[in-house]
C-alpha cells in the first residue's frame, strides 16, 4: 500500500514540482529518468528538424523540376557555329523575314521582340548559340532542352517564341541592379533611423517610432507595388525626367520601402544589444553623443547590422509582386538605372501560370527558382565567412 | 586644506521621489587620493557619478545644491558636459573596454579630440599604457582584441584609456572589486603612483584598500556624509560611533 502510494507520488511529481520535505534525504545515488524533460527535448528536436527538412525538400523539388534542362544538354557538341552569322542579324529588320522563312517559321519574330520592349542595339547583335533548326525540325523535348541550355548564358530572354531563347543574363543583371539600387536607398535610411531611435531619441519617441516602422513590415508587397506603380513612378519621372516610366530605379526604391522595416528592426535590436557600459565609457572619455554612436556603438553592432542588410537583400532578391508591378518587366541588359528590367523572381511570377507543364520553359523557370535559392545561400555563406573572418578582425582586433 | 579641487555645498540628489544624497558638503584636495566608503546603496557611487555628470543619463535624477570643480559650478547651465568629462575621467566598476584592438581602445579618446597624426597617437598610446603599468604585457599585441585580455589587464587598459585623454580628475568606481589580489595590488600601486599627476576619487568596499591607498576618507551612510577626514584618523580614531562600527565590522 505504502509502495503504491509512493509510486503515485512519483508519477505526480513528474508534472508538479513538489516542495521537498526537508526531512527527506535527497537521493543522488539513483539516476532518475525525467519523462517531462525527455518529451520536451524530443518535441523541440523534431520540430527543429522538421523546419530544416522542409527547406531541403523545397530545394530538392524545385531543383528536380529544373533538372531535365541539364540531362540532355551535354551529349552533343553545339552545331551552332555555322548559324551564328545569320543569327547575329536578328532584329535587323531587312534580312529578318527571309532568314526566318528559310527555317520554315512564321516571321513573327520582330513583333515578338517589340512586345518585350527589347529595343537596344546590343540585344540584336549578340552571338547567339542556339539552333532554330534543331528546335523546329525535330520538335522533341530532348532537342528542345539541348538547344535551350545553350541559350542560357545569352542576353535574350524570349521564352515564348518559335525560336525560344532562355538567356538568363538580363534577368540576373536586372535582379542585381535592382538589389543594389534598393540597398543603396534602404540601407542608409534604415540604419540611420535605427541609430537615431536607439541612441538619440527620447524614450517616448522611441516607443512610438519603433512599432510604427515595424508595422510597415506587414504592409503587403502588392500594396507597395500599387503605390509605386500609381504614385511613385509618376512622381519620380517628373523629378528625374527619364523616358521609361517603370524602370529599375522606381522598382528599386519601392523594394527599398519593403526592405526598410526589416533592416531597421534588426539593426535597432543589434544596436540596443550593445552593452550600455560602452556608451558610458565613451561618454566618460569626453566623447559626444554622435561620436559615441558612430565610433563605438555602430562598430560594436556590425555583425547584427550585417545580418540585417543580408535579410534586406534576401527580401529584395525574392520580392516578386513589387518587381512585377513597378519595374517594367523588360528583360534588358544595360546598366542604366532608368531602364526597365525584369527580375528573376518576377519572371517566375509572371510566366509560371501560363507555361506548359514539363516544357523546356517550365524547366527553365524552375532553374531560375533554384538559382534564387543558391544565390541566397551563397550570399549568406560568403557574408558569414567575410564578416566573421575578415571584417570583424579589422574592426575589433584579432 | 590646501589646493581644493572639488567641493560640494549642500548637495541633494533624488531618484524620482527617493532621496539618494542628503546635504553633502565635502572638499576634496588636489593630487590626493580620496576614498569613499560605506555600505552598499549608501550613495557613494551616485555621488561619484554626479562629479562628472554621468547621472545626467538617468532621466529621473534631480540634483540640488552646488558642485564646484576648480571653483566652477559644474551644474551651471552653460557648462559643456562633453568637455567636463574630458577633464573629469572615470573608470568603472566592471572593466568595459570597447570591442576594438588594444591600440584603438586607448587611441579612441585622443582621436575624438581631433588627434589623427599616427606618430602622435602612437606616442600617447604608449605613454598611457606605460602609466597604467600594462605596457610590458601588451606591447607585442597592440592590435589584438582588447576583449582577449584578462580581467585585471582589461581594467588597467580602461585606466590607460582614461589617462590618454589627459584628465585632471579620475573617478574610480570600485575599480578592483572584480579582480584577484595580484591584479588588485597592481592597480593599487598604480593609483598611488597616479596621484602625483591626478586627483583621484575612489569608491571602494574594501576597507583595507581604502586604508592602504587613500589620503582622505569619506564615510557615507544612507545618503548622508557621516564623516570625512584624514584616512589615518578615520581608521584609527573616528569621531563618530557609526564610522567606528562600520570600520571595525560591528555594523548592525
Amino acid at each position: 500500500m505504502n509502495n503504491k502510494k509512493n509510486s503515485i507520488e512519483k508519477v505526480v511529481g513528474l508534472f508538479i514540482h513538489k516542495k521537498p520535505n526537508p526531512a527527506d534525504k535527497i537521493d543522488i545515488t539513483h539516476k532518475r529518468f525525467r519523462w517531462s524533460d525527455f518529451i520536451a527535448e524530443k518535441i523541440i528536436k523534431s520540430v527543429a528538424f522538421l523546419s530544416i527538412t522542409i527547406i531541403i525538400l523545397i530545394f530538392f523539388f524545385v531543383f528536380r523540376e529544373a533538372f531535365p534542362i541539364f540531362s540532355f544538354g551535354e551529349k552533343e557538341k553545339p552545331k551552332t557555329e555555322q548559324n551564328s552569322a545569320t543569327q547575329e542579324q536578328y532584329g535587323t529588320e531587312t534580312t529578318m523575314p527571309e532568314k526566318q522563312e528559310q527555317y520554315g517559321v512564321e516571321s513573327n519574330e520582330p513583333e515578338q521582340q517589340e512586345q518585350y520592349g527589347v529595343q537596344t542595339d546590343e540585344d540584336t547583335t549578340m552571338g547567339e548559340s542556339f539552333t532554330p533548326i534543331e528546335a523546329t525540325e525535330s520538335g522533341s523535348s530532348t532537342d528542345n532542352n539541348k538547344s535551350a541550355i545553350k541559350t542560357l548564358p545569352t542576353k535574350t530572354w524570349q521564352p515564348v517564341s518559335d525560336n525560344p531563347r532562355y538567356g538568363l543574363l538580363p534577368l540576373l543583371i536586372g535582379t542585381i541592379k535592382i538589389t543594389i539600387i534598393s540597398l543603396l536607398f534602404a540601407g542608409p535610411l534604415a540604419i540611420l533611423a535605427a541609430l537615431y531611435t536607439s541612441v538619440f531619441a527620447p524614450k517616448r519617441l522611441k516607443e512610438l517610432i519603433k512599432p510604427t516602422i515595424e508595422m510597415l513590415a506587414g504592409v503587403p508587397s502588392v500594396v507597395i507595388g500599387f503605390f509605386a506603380l500609381m504614385v511613385m513612378a509618376t512622381f519620380l519621372q517628373n523629378v528625374f525626367g527619364y523616358d521609361v516610366r517603370l524602370n529599375s530605379f522606381v522598382g528599386g526604391i519601392a523594394m527599398g520601402l519593403a526592405a526598410i522595416p526589416i533592416i531597421y528592426t534588426i539593426t535597432e535590436d543589434a544596436l540596443t544589444a550593445v552593452p550600455k557600459t560602452y556608451y558610458e565609457a565613451s561618454l566618460a572619455l569626453g566623447a559626444s553623443k554622435w561620436q559615441t554612436a558612430f565610433f563605438v556603438i555602430l562598430p560594436a553592432a556590425t555583425p547584427g547590422i550585417f545580418a540585417a542588410v543580408l535579410l534586406g537583400i534576401g527580401r529584395v532578391f525574392g520580392e516578386t509582386m513589387i518587381a512585377l508591378m513597378a519595374t517594367g518587366n523588360a528583360a534588358m541588359m544595360g546598366l542604366n538605372p532608368f531602364e526597365s528590367v525584369r527580375t528573376l523572381a518576377a519572371t517566375i511570377g509572371a510566366e509560371m501560370a501560363e507555361v506548359v507543364f514539363g516544357d523546356t520553359h517550365y524547366n527553365v523557370l524552375f532553374l531560375i527558382g533554384s538559382m534564387l535559392f543558391i544565390f541566397t545561400f551563397a550570399l549568406n555563406a560568403i557574408a558569414e565567412f567575410w564578416v566573421k573572418g575578415k571584417l570583424m578582425k579589422k574592426i575589433q582586433g584579432k | 586644506m590646501k589646493n581644493l579641487k572639488i567641493h560640494t555645498e549642500n548637495m541633494y540628489l533624488h531618484y524620482g521621489s527617493k532621496m539618494a544624497l542628503n546635504n553633502i558638503s565635502i572638499s576634496i584636495p588636489e593630487n590626493k587620493v580620496t576614498a569613499l566608503i560605506g555600505p552598499s546603496g549608501c550613495g557613494k557611487s551616485t555621488f561619484l557619478r554626479s562629479l562628472n555628470r554621468m547621472n545626467d543619463l538617468i532621466d529621473s535624477v534631480k540634483i540640488e545644491g552646488n558642485i564646484f570643480i576648480d571653483n566652477i559650478n559644474i551644474y551651471d547651465k552653460n557648462i559643456d558636459v562633453v568637455n567636463l568629462r574630458k577633464k573629469v575621467g572615470m573608470v568603472f566598476q566592471k572593466s568595459n573596454p570597447f570591442a576594438k584592438s588594444i591600440f584603438e581602445n586607448v587611441a579612441y579618446g585622443p582621436r575624438i579630440n581631433g588627434i589623427n597624426n599616427k606618430t602622435e597617437l602612437t606616442e600617447i598610446v604608449e605613454k598611457s599604457l606605460q602609466n597604467a603599468a600594462i605596457w610590458d604585457e601588451v606591447k607585442d599585441r597592440l592590435y589584438d582584441s582588447a576583449l582577449g585580455l584578462s580581467g585585471g589587464q582589461q581594467q588597467r587598459l580602461c585606466i590607460a584609456r582614461t589617462l590618454a585623454v589627459n584628465p585632471e580628475v579620475i573617478l574610480m568606481d570600485e575599480p578592483a572589486s572584480a579582480l584577484d589580489p595580484l591584479s588588485t595590488a597592481k592597480i593599487e600601486e598604480l593609483i598611488v603612483h597616479l596621484k602625483e599627476e591626478y586627483t583621484i576619487v575612489i569608491v571602494t568596499h574594501n576597507m583595507q584598500q581604502a586604508a592602504r591607498i587613500s589620503d582622505d576618507t569619506a564615510f557615507f551612510y544612507l545618503g548622508e556624509l557621516i564623516e570625512f577626514g584624514k584616512t589615518k584618523k578615520i581608521f584609527t580614531n573616528p569621531d563618530k560611533k557609526q564610522t567606528e562600527d562600520y570600520i571595525t565590522g560591528r555594523f548592525g
